[in-house]
């Protein structure tokens, strides 16, 4: 039967509804503020949004957001290469460029679509990437529309890549390498370094997620490769505004001219409408804060560190160092799905990850840090993962400090 | 240049710690239907046989993959 396939996750839904919990269904009745919401009729900490900045409740960008839905209506109602090209997404792309100090930027209509289409257009057939096995389910898609040989690495690890790149021979000067700056589930850092060395040593496009990295890292926020001094040998960096940024969107951006002919032949560019100027107008805005204001990616930093903290001191097991996604692994479903649930009555919104949206076969209770989290919240989302201790829905591990 | 059944064994032996039910492998054995690997155990498989013939081991050939047979004679043709 055409449905058969589904039944597993029908079964999973039917589980989950008997248990009377919606970790994939959560519904927010109110945004109270950037950490602060009404879900499923409780108050509760926002603490699994990926809003890392806070912006999509500042102030200015709602003003700025307000003025354009005024002044352009709701939507473009066309793709770019029709009738939905704005002054405002030219005004995007020109500063999206200047803000990474390179003279070329595409602008999409979700982050989703800017991976995916990058990946899928860049390598063709006859081409070979390389992608680290964790890639997001974006660059998965996008590589497997691409026609390319698409070969994984591992997971962080340079010397493997520079392993698959040696048994390319001559086809690795011609390969498209897939990294990210953060990745998503764990909050991992790329080891841009030695991959942009790897990168030098055999030759290759280097190509570079920052979606959860942009504002995040780096001295003025470019991400994971500006922090690591290695921006001049990155090719093409991707991205959302869906995060830092507070809107929806993505981009592309470069050095290279041709990327003015590549945003002509990807098809997640051209047969999808674009942005409303009013997202658009939103995402200029929280551009040019995040320029103009340091100190957020600072306080962003310091809640991070409060939170890994304090859940590593009650001896959960948390990533190997403190990160804006601060992600609790756990080996039972069903005890990570309780554990979920209590949360949530304690007040405490995060994000239930299954396999294989996992990076392995454990379940992940994941939360996402904002700059606009106050210290009292992080103290209240630490107090939540307490109790799930005191209750016996979680052990710590011997290793607690 | 080593022979089918060198690579059907060698399989049979990575696959031994993934073969919960320890079922009697052979060539038609399928990796998912009857072993019961999820996608990222697939994948984790995928990484032994790697290590062990150091080759890499393309995702499009994936699809085409059901049986330890068809995975044993994929190893073959990369490792030629």
């Amino acid at each position: 039967m055409l449905f058969d396939k589904f039944q597993t996750m029908a079964n999973f839904q039917a589980e989950l509804a008997s248990r009377h919990v919606a970790p994939f269904g959560a519904v927010t009745e109110k945004i109270l503020s950037a950490t602060e919401g009404v879900v499923q009729g409780r108050n509760v900490i926002l603490a699994g949004t990926n809003n890392y900045l806070g912006l999509s409740c500042d102030v200015r960008c709602i003003k700025a957001a307000q003025e354009a839905v005024a002044r352009w209506g709701t939507g473009t109602t066309g793709s770019r290469l029709a009738n939905g090209s704005f002054t405002e997404h030219q005004a995007l792309e020109t500063e999206i460029a200047q803000f990474y100090g390179v003279g070329h930027a595409i602008v999409f209509s979700t982050g989703y679509s800017a991976t995916m289409g990058m990946c899928a257009t860049l390598a063709g057939q006859g081409d070979v990437i390389l992608l680290d096995a964790d890639s997001h389910a974006s660059i998965y898609s996008g590589v497997k529309q691409s026609g390319a040989e698409v070969i994984r690495f591992k997971h962080n690890n340079p010397e493997d890549l520079a392993k698959r790149l040696l048994r390319l021979g001559d086809r690795a000067q011609n390969a498209l390498i897939i990294a990210e700056g953060i990745y998503s589930m764990l909050g991992d850092v790329a080891p841009l370094q030695e991959i942009a060395a790897v990168k030098r040593e055999y030759g290759g496009c280097l190509f570079v997620d920052e979606a959860h990295s942009m504002g995040v890292l780096g001295a003025t926020g470019r991400g994971a490769a500006q922090a690591a001094g290695v921006e001049a040998d990155v090719d093409f960096f991707a991205g959302t505004f869906s995060k830092s940024l507070g809107s929806v969107g993505g981009f592309c951006v470069s050095r290279h001219p041709e990327l003015e002919a590549i945003r002509f032949c990807i098809s997640a560019y051209i047969f999808t409408a674009s942005s409303s100027p009013s997202v658009v107008a939103s995402t200029r805005e929280a551009l040019r804060i995040i320029t103009a204001e340091p100190q957020l990616r600072q306080k962003l930093w310091s809640n991070a560190h409060q939170l890994y903290a304090g859940l590593k001191a009650l001896g959960l097991t948390v990533g190997p160092s403190a990160s804006p996604v601060v992600a609790v692994e756990m080996e039972d479903r069903s005890a990570t799905i309780d554990c979920w649930k209590a949360l949530m009555e304690a007040g405490v919104y995060v994000n239930l990850v299954i396999p294989p949206a996992s990076p392995s076969t454990n379940f992940l209770l994941r939360n996402s840090v904002s700059a606009a989290h106050t210290t009292a919240q992080i103290d209240t989302i630490i107090a939540g993962y307490a109790s799930l201790i005191t209750a016996g829905l979680i052990t710590p591990n011997s290793k607690a400090q | 240049m080593t022979d089918y059944q060198e690579y059907l064994n060698f399989l049979y032996s990575a696959l031994e710690s993934q073969n919960k039910n320890q079922l009697a492998l052979s060539e038609d054995t399928t990796l998912v239907a009857d072993i019961g690997l999820s996608s990222l155990e697939v994948m984790e498989f995928i990484e032994k046989i790697e290590d062990h013939f150091d080759i890499s081991i393309p995702l499009n050939i994936l699809p085409d993959v059901n049986t330890i047979g068809d995975l044993a004679k994929k190893v073959r043709e990369l490792n030629l």
